[in-house]
């Protein structure tokens, strides 16, 4: 039987939305949002009051004025609400200038920080956002307020964008990358090449000199963690620390950051994903609140 | 001390900027003095809900600052022209 297109895209991870059924906007004073456009997802997170009310989580297009038109879309999708009840948009991430209905736009490092500081609570002291594109090692105060700073930015590896590569090539899906990758008796030598490009053609002779899948993904996976660990070590790391993005969500690479750094990542029932959208839309809270202020 | 760290990791080596925020009294100094216009003065990223102008890394140089300082490296790092005119030294270079 012959798989479908869909079946055969290993790279794709589930698109999702979500709504909190305790919530109605209807009653809420301060309705504000935060649309996180990154290099390769896109998250619109509307809050009442400062609650989640709904989200969208969503790939990134080619123009990012209509990834982030149709995140919010989705996300309002059946609630009811419109996007002219929304006092306060911000947006964030890699095409923050581009969402066509934010009132400002925030460098996606503060959002991450605040968004981390919801997620996981005020103990949060070092943030570490996997991107799609990028990774930052963020350090912050109890109110998720920015302290420091790192980011590599030049180039992909080590992020979202890479383990998509590497899934298409093993054909394994993207949700199970990390799982398989822990599949190993003993953890191979990790690639050496952190460029996506060479660590692929790294891969693909190893898979000619007949290692299998898992082992593979474990030598991707290792080489990942240690070179973020090594961009967290130079900024400085300080208890607790918690990983928001994409990559938060792979535990192959998660599990490896913690045995490296000898510490432990904790885990929220809120999507790791969204914590840039969700520092968004608290900024947007907040400027609410300072405009009022100011009236 | 709030240190925003700008610049980049590659196979050459680490070229990263530091400008500590909370350092920084937003005088401008460093930014004139920039022969290569590395520098500019801005709202501070780090810190959204604040109405502070202060000095940052400009978008354009982030990701090739270690050709941009390239004419003013080779010396003493001490004597840089944006590090020497800062006066509070919320300035530094990594390389």
């Amino acid at each position: 039987m012959s798989k479908t297109e869909s079946e055969k895209e290993y790279w794709r991870w589930t698109e999702s939305r979500y709504t909190n059924p305790d919530i109605n906007w209807k009653d809420g004073d301060i309705i504000s949002a935060g649309v996180d456009v990154g290099s390769v997802s896109t998250q619109a997170v509307i809050m009442v009051d400062g609650e989640i009310y709904c989200y969208s989580s969503m790939r990134t297009g080619s123009n990012s004025p209509d990834s982030a038109t149709n995140a919010m879309d989705w996300a309002l999708e059946g609630t009811g609400l419109t996007l002219d009840k929304i006092q306060y948009v911000v947006g964030t991430g890699y095409g923050r200038v581009n969402v066509p209905f934010a009132k400002r736009a925030i460098t996606e490092i503060a959002c991450h920080a605040r968004g981390a500081n919801f997620i996981y609570g005020p103990e949060i002291r070092t943030v570490l956002d996997m991107g799609g594109q990028d990774c930052k090692a963020i350090r912050c105060d109890n109110r998720g307020k920015v302290t420091a700073f790192l980011m590599n930015d030049k180039c992909a590896a080590g992020t979202g964008r890479g383990m998509e590569v590497f899934a298409d090539l093993l054909q394994v899906h993207i949700n199970d990358v990390g799982e398989m990758s822990l599949q190993v008796d003993k953890e191979p030598e990790p690639v050496s090449s952190t460029c996506v490009v060479f660590a692929k053609s790294e891969a693909v002779g190893l898979l000619r000199k007949g290692w299998p899948k898992e082992k593979v993904l474990a030598a991707y996976c290792s080489a990942m963690a240690h070179r973020i660990v090594t961009l967290l070590l130079r900024l400085g790391i300080e208890e607790k620390f918690a990983i928001t993005g994409g990559i938060a969500k792979n535990i192959g690479v998660v599990k490896r950051i913690e045995e490296e750094l000898k510490l432990k990542a904790p885990e929220s029932s809120i999507d790791p994903q969204l914590a840039g959208a969700i520092g968004a839309a608290l900024f947007a809270k907040a400027l609410i609140e300072k405009e009022h202020k100011k009236a | 001390m709030t240190k925003a760290n700008y610049g980049y990791k590659d196979g050459s080596g680490e070229y990263f900027i530091t400008i500590d925020t909370d350092l920084c009294n937003s005088c401008g100094k460093c930014v004139e003095a920039c022969p290569a216009n590395v520098l500019e003065m801005a709202e501070d990223e780090l810190d959204p809900l604040s109405d502070e102008i202060i000095a940052i890394v400009s978008e354009e140089h982030r990701k090739k600052i270690k050709y941009s300082c390239a004419p003013c490296k080779g010396g003493d790092l001490k004597k840089l022209p944006c590090v020497n005119a800062c006066e509070v030294g919320a300035l530094s270079h990594s390389w």
